[in-house]
């Protein structure tokens, strides 16, 4: 296994995460798409952390456990534009524009 | 039992050293969250009266191990040199707990009359300004990731905090989209900037920049963008601002203060700590970077901001113009490593004073028009005297007029872009000049309306201000002016080098 495959999959991981980001007009599939890119990055720690020991992997801890935190966040604020209109297109929200 | 455990083990234990007063900031704070948590648990209703005044005592008793530290002088280094507490630490610490008591006092009544959920606001705001506090120590790539996001998150729950209010929803949802996404592209930056680097210490990566020498080029080159895009989207610089304008229209006020000021001062540091403790070493990558930044965040937020008739609004995009001025320093980061830093920390400390005050006088004043336009201003000389002749000095200082504390910043930046002789640091002391003027035309139409329209409606009835906003302003109007009249007091401080530890 070469070092090439784990940077290109995660490149291609972080490519689509960043599609997503962009085209996607559904909250939670955004949320989804930027777990994709965090994902990309642990890909990215672990396999680096091979040549340079153990700090990387433990950067992949940290990563792994505020993402966490992040997405209950992100969660909860969906949730609650849900409440008040009923969608979560993030296109129809503009009350706040100029 | 424990002797035989004992045996087993190659050699006696020793505690790990930890400096507990380099650490007391961050103790007193974490203290304080503690504390506002309890507080609310109890569910004692008459608690909540209380909360305001817990937070403000919190925050000063923060100042208490500041000052010790400060009188104490000299750097501490802690966990083998990925926390270092410094006298430019401190000194962005002392102004993260001081913006965090003046946020204190404008919410008070804002949240006690709109039964905002107050002991959940407190504590947020409490751990957020934690996340500043080891930010402005942090010299690691995961200290200054956590510290980001330990600052961010409670944030974007702030943000939302009028949960009926459909504008305040979308004020949290479009901060905290694009909050992810900068800090996901900044995390994959620093996963590359690791594998370059091979270790997570800035000052490690540094040296290992300066051995990789040219090769590598393309490879740094991303890493390092994809960094700084993250951070400027944190400090929302020109093509990363869009989220600014209308999280600070959506948010409640007293929170919009709180992101404009603290969390932009936080972005700043956490760019000041990876710029000049690491990438410094390869200015031919950050030089042309900082350079768009810097004039884009300027010329566009100056443009949009003339023709925008809510003064919130106006203030937003006056601070992503005021972003381009604090990002200007960082063109020259790498000619002028010393003066540079110091140009931004200055920066800092005086546009926070400002800015906060601005913010007072919009509170107080909306309070009685319940609107933030800026026809709603007319005639606040004639009913409400005291508040116009503060803004308009707010405003003066923004400009950049002496004596105020405005043009001293202003002055600092100027002065290390053309001691330094570049040709980028020269085009951008250009188009600083230009945009200070431009400026000037959004700020004064706010001070004429003041001045000289008529009241809307002509409803001149004062509305009392009450005594933590007054508080507020009087104590931001004080900075401004000392700084602006002695500015020997900051320099003095923000004059050590700051190479000294960790740098390359």
């Amino acid at each position: 296994m070469l070092l090439n495959q784990f940077l290109l999959l995660a490149a291609v991981l972080f490519s689509v995460g960043v599609y997503g980001v962009i085209v996607r007009r559904n909250g939670v599939l955004v949320l989804m798409s930027v777990e994709l890119i965090l994902n990309a990055v642990n890909i990215n720690l672990i396999a680096f952390s091979t040549f340079w020991g153990l700090g990387g992997q433990v950067f992949a801890l940290f990563v792994i456990a505020v993402a966490a935190a992040e997405v209950g966040v992100g969660l909860a604020i969906v949730l609650l534009i849900y409440r008040n209109r009923r969608s979560v297109d993030i296109d129809q929200l503009d009350e706040l524009k100029g | 039992m424990l002797s035989l455990f004992a045996q087993l083990l190659p050699g006696p234990f020793t505690a790990p050293t930890i400096d507990w007063l380099a650490l007391g900031p961050e103790i007193v704070v974490l203290a304080l969250f503690v504390v506002l948590v309890l507080l609310d648990s109890i569910k004692l209703e008459r608690a909540t009266a209380f909360m305001p005044a817990v937070a403000n005592l919190g925050f000063i008793l923060a100042l208490i191990p500041i000052i010790v530290l400060a009188a104490d002088g000299g750097d501490r280094v802690l966990f083998g040199g990925s926390y270092v507490v410094d006298s430019m630490a401190l000194i962005l610490k002392a102004l993260f707990v001081l913006s965090a008591y003046v946020v204190v006092l404008l919410s008070t009544n804002y949240l006690a009359e709109g039964d905002y959920w107050e002991s959940e606001f407190y504590s947020l705001l409490a751990c957020s300004v934690l996340g500043m506090l080891v930010m402005a120590s942090s010299r690691d790539l995961v200290g200054i990731f956590v510290a980001l996001e330990l600052l961010s998150i409670p944030a974007y729950m702030l943000a939302g905090w009028r949960k009926g209010d459909v504008r305040s929803n979308e004020a949290g949802l479009k901060y905290y989209l694009m909050g992810v996404f900068a800090s996901a592209v900044l995390l994959y930056g620093m996963s590359l900037i690791y594998g370059v680097g091979g270790s997570t210490r800035l000052d490690v990566i540094a040296a290992r920049l300066v051995e990789v020498g040219s090769e590598g080029i393309p490879v740094i080159t991303l890493a390092i963008l994809l960094t700084l895009v993250g951070f400027a989207f944190k400090v929302s610089a020109v093509p990363f601002h869009v989220w600014a304008p209308d999280t600070y229209e959506g948010a409640p006020t007293p929170v919009t203060a709180f992101l404009a000021v603290a969390s932009k001062a936080a972005g700043f540091v956490a760019l000041i700590q990876i710029v000049f403790f690491c990438f410094i070493v390869r200015g031919d990558i950050i030089q042309p970077v900082f350079f768009v930044l810097a004039v884009l965040s300027m010329t566009v937020g100056n443009l949009i901001a003339l023709r925008q008739t809510n003064v919130v609004r106006m203030l937003a995009y006056s601070g992503i113009a005021q972003a381009g001025f604090m990002l200007a320093p960082f063109v020259v980061a790498d000619e002028l490593p010393v003066q540079s830093r110091q140009a931004v920390v200055i920066y800092l400390v005086i546009y926070a004073a400002m800015n906060l005050g601005a913010f007072a006088v919009v509170i107080a004043v909306a309070r009685k028009t319940r609107s933030a336009e800026i026809d709603s201003f007319g005639g606040l000389f004639t009913y409400m005297p005291g508040l116009a002749v503060a803004l308009t000095l707010f405003l003066a200082s923004l400009i950049g007029i002496p004596p105020l504390g405005g043009w001293y910043a202003k002055f600092s930046v100027f002065s290390v872009l053309i001691e330094a002789e570049t040709p980028l640091g020269l085009a951008t002391a250009i188009v600083m000049a230009i945009n200070t003027a431009i400026a000037a035309y959004y700020y004064l139409k706010v001070a004429k309306a003041m001045w000289f329209d008529d009241a809307p409606d002509g409803d001149v009835t004062p509305v009392p201000v009450p005594a933590s906003l007054n508080a507020a302003v009087v104590l931001s109007l004080v900075v401004t002016f000392v700084l602006g009249v002695l500015p020997g007091l900051i320099t003095n401080v923000t004059e050590y080098g700051p190479l000294a530890v960790g740098g390359p």
